[in-house]
This record gives C-alpha cells, structure tokens and sequence, in this order.
C-alpha cells in the first residue's frame, strides 16, 4: 500500500478502499483497526481482571496501574477527590481507546491510526461535549448553567457585550471542535510525517540522480526517529483528550468560577 | 476510493458517516465492557486492599493496646503488692514493738510481783522467828536461871512475868547494847 502510493504523499493516502464493496466505508482498513482496539482492550482487561487478587499478577498490576493512572492522576486530580473516582471508569475507558488507536499508527502493517479519520475523534469530542453539558444542566439547571458558563462574576456590565459572546464561542464552539481536531490533526500530520520520510526514502533510491541514492539511508533513519516521536505523540494526545474531558467536566460541576 | 482527493483536502475535516457508526459501536462496546466488568472490580479490589492493610494495622495497634493495659495492669499489681508487703512488714514491725513491750511490762510485773511475795514471806517467816525466838529464849533464860539458883524459879518467873519485862528492857534499848545484854 505504502510502496505503491507516489511521492510527495497527500490526502489521498488516507483513504483506503472498502473491503466490501456494497457497506462501503463501513469495512475498510481503518474501520478494521477500530474493531481490533476495541476487541484488544476488553481481551487485556478481560484476562487481566478474571481473577483478580489482592497481590495482583503482572498483568493484573498493569491493568490496575493503567485505571489507577487516570482516575488517581487525572480524575481524581482535575475533578476532585470524592467526585473524581465516579468519572474514572469513563475517563480510563476513553484513555484505553484514544491510545491504543493512536499506538496503531506506528505498529508494523497496521502502521495508521483511526484517529487520522475525524470520524473518531469528531464522535469522542461528541460524547465530551454531550457529557459536559449535561452535568452542568443537571447540576444548575439549564439557565442556571447557560448562566454559569457564560457570565464571569465581577465583572462590569459593559464588559458583558464582549466576554458574553467569547465566553460562549470558547465554551460551545471551540471546546468540542478543538478537542476533535487537536487529535485528529496529530494522528494524520504524524503519519503523514511517516510517509514523507518513508516515501522519501524510496523515491531517494530511485532517483535519476546518482548522488541522491545515498540520502534516501538518512531519510529512513529519520523515519524511525520520527516513529520514536510518533509514540510519544500517541500517548500524549490521549492524556491530552481524556484530560481535558477531565477538567470540562469539572467546569461544569463546579460551584463558582 | 478518491473519496477525500476530490475535495482538494477540506473534505478530511467532514466525517465519514459510517466511520462514526462503526466508532460508536466499538467505543460503547469497549465502555459497556469496561465500565460494568472490570473498573467496578477494580475499585472493589483497591478497596479490599486497603481494608486489608488499615485492618491489618488496625489489628496490631489493638494488639499492642492490649499488650500496653496489661503491662499497666501488671504494674500496678506489682505496686499494689509491693505497697501491701511494705504495710504488712511496717505492721509486723510494730506489732512486735508492742509485744516486747507487752512482754517487758509483764514480766516487769511478775518481778515485782515475786520480790514483794519474797519480802512478805521474809518478813512473816522473821516474825514468827522472832516470836519462837522471843519464847525460846525466854524459857531457856528461866531454866537456865533456875538451874543456877534453884528449881522453883521457873513457876515463880511466869507469875510474875518477869522475863517479859527483861525482854521488853532489851528491845527497848537500841540493838548494839541490846546484843551483848
């Protein structure tokens, strides 16, 4: 797939043909990857947490630290003590998902993520948002929440006319939006990071040019530098995404400003 | 397939419907599994853990109370025991004290008691010596006078009581002359 597309690599790379014809895009690659995330986590979970002790098993530790990672560092530490371990299963569950997806993108022969197609991040910021907002009408009330979100105490009246409107471009407009692209726009720049340097590799040693042949060494080890960086990438959009569901959530819970 | 190509790239910001079913699915899916199997467990486990280790703690800080009071308990018995032989000895001490005490006084007593009876029994064993004495002598005097001058003294003598009056003479007189008279 990688060797047959031409250099420079474009948008064009991202789409991959249906493997059945008649669903369409329902079954292509990517759709494939967002099955076996799924099945790869609750498989992991699954076997780690049939039997769990109180001495836990390896995998039983690693089970335990990933969970205990989001809803002690982040949970716990964004929404609060007490309110914080409610939202941990959810928030561990997004973190599992975003990574493992993100993770794809540089594993051999899956070697893209989901996440460069918008229609995931898109529906997962959905959820952030749907979620944020609903539990801070439930918790004020729908305008005492409208009110909530959008009018900063303390604030004179005039300035009202300004902050009014930008309050509520950032809250309802740019938060979900932001929050889908931002991974998005990581998964699909990383790979198409990759690629340049993969394809450029390629097109290296193909060169007319005698001199260049040599080069295309140099891109590759580019390309695995860049594999390195894409790895941290991966894990640090998904601590990003859940962490910042984290703390929407706590905006919406919270008492004051 | 040029599905995203043909837009000239602002297409790759609009989601593919089908991806966003497909996403969904996996993604409940995935929360449905975790959020109701493991994470519950987890939290189940992480609470045993920690009951095992408070209760853990919990039981060794009752177990070394315990250790404590009994000590104390054993303490004071120790001291109580101690206080208690302390008073008993004090108690012995002058119990004995008065004993002796008692025991000189009787005996005091009872010495007393013996010398005055000794005195008594002296003197009335002297009187009645005395008394002997006096009629011994008497009528050892007479018949010895009647031996000298004749026979009929002695009825002569008692008549008139004339050994008597001699002897009345003699105590009268202070003893060193009364002796050699």
């Amino acid at each position: 797939m990688i060797l047959a597309s031409g250099f420079p690599p474009g948008v064009e790379d991202f789409d991959f043909q249906s493997l059945v014809p008649p669903l369409g895009q329902a079954i292509t690659k990517i759709t494939l990857l967002a099955w076996l995330a799924a099945a790869i986590i609750i498989v992991f979970f699954l076997v780690a947490y049939r039997k769990p002790k109180l001495v836990p098993t390896k995998t039983q530790w690693l089970a335990e630290s990933v969970y205990g990672f989001i809803r002690d560092g982040v949970s716990k530490e964004v929404i609060g003590t007490e309110k914080g371990v409610r939202f941990a299963p959810y928030l561990a569950t997004l973190f599992c998902f975003i990574l493992v997806m993100n993770i794809f993108g540089i594993v051999p022969f899956l070697q893209i993520s989901p996440n460069s197609h918008i229609a995931f991040p898109a529906f997962l910021a959905i959820i952030t948002y749907v979620m944020f907002i609903y539990l801070g009408v439930r918790k004020h009330g729908a305008w005492g929440y409208i009110k909530h979100s959008l009018i900063l105490p303390g604030v004179p009246l005039p300035m009202h006319f300004l902050l009014v409107p930008i309050e509520f471009v950032s809250t309802f407009l740019v938060r979900p939006i932001s929050l889908a692209v931002r991974l998005f726009a990581n998964m699909f720049a990383g790979h198409l990071l990759l690629l340049v340097f993969t394809l450029g590799g390629v097109a290296l040693i193909n060169a007319e040019t005698i001199w260049f042949r040599p080069l295309s060494v140099v891109s590759w080890a580019v390309a695995i530098v860049m594999t390195f960086f894409e790895l941290v990438v991966a894990a640090l959009q998904a601590y990003v995404f859940v962490i910042l569901t984290a703390s929407y959530v706590e905006s919406s819970l919270a008492d004051e400003h | 397939m040029k599905l995203l190509a043909e837009s000239g790239g602002a297409q790759i910001l609009l989601p593919v419907w089908s991806e966003v079913i497909v996403g969904a699915i996996a993604f409940v899916l995935v929360c449905l599994v975790l959020m109701k199997f493991v994470f519950p467990r987890m939290e189940e486990t992480f609470r045993a853990r920690v009951d095992a280790i408070e209760g853990g703690l919990k039981r060794a800080e009752q177990a070394q109370a315990e250790a404590n009071q009994l000590l104390e308990q054993y303490r004071e018995q120790l001291a109580e025991a101690r206080t208690e032989a302390a008073a008993i000895r004090d108690e012995a001490r002058a119990d004995s004290a008065a004993i002796r005490d008692e025991m000189l006084a009787k005996a005091g007593e009872e010495r007393d008691r013996i010398i005055a009876v000794g005195k008594e029994q002296l003197s009335a064993e002297r009187q009645t010596l005395i008394r002997e004495l006096r009629s011994d002598i008497g009528s050892l005097a007479v018949d010895l006078a009647g031996r000298i001058v004749g026979e009929s003294l002695a009825d002569e003598a008692h008549r008139r009581g004339t050994v008597e009056r001699f002897l009345a003479e003699i105590e009268s007189e202070p003893a060193g002359t009364a002796g050699r008279g």
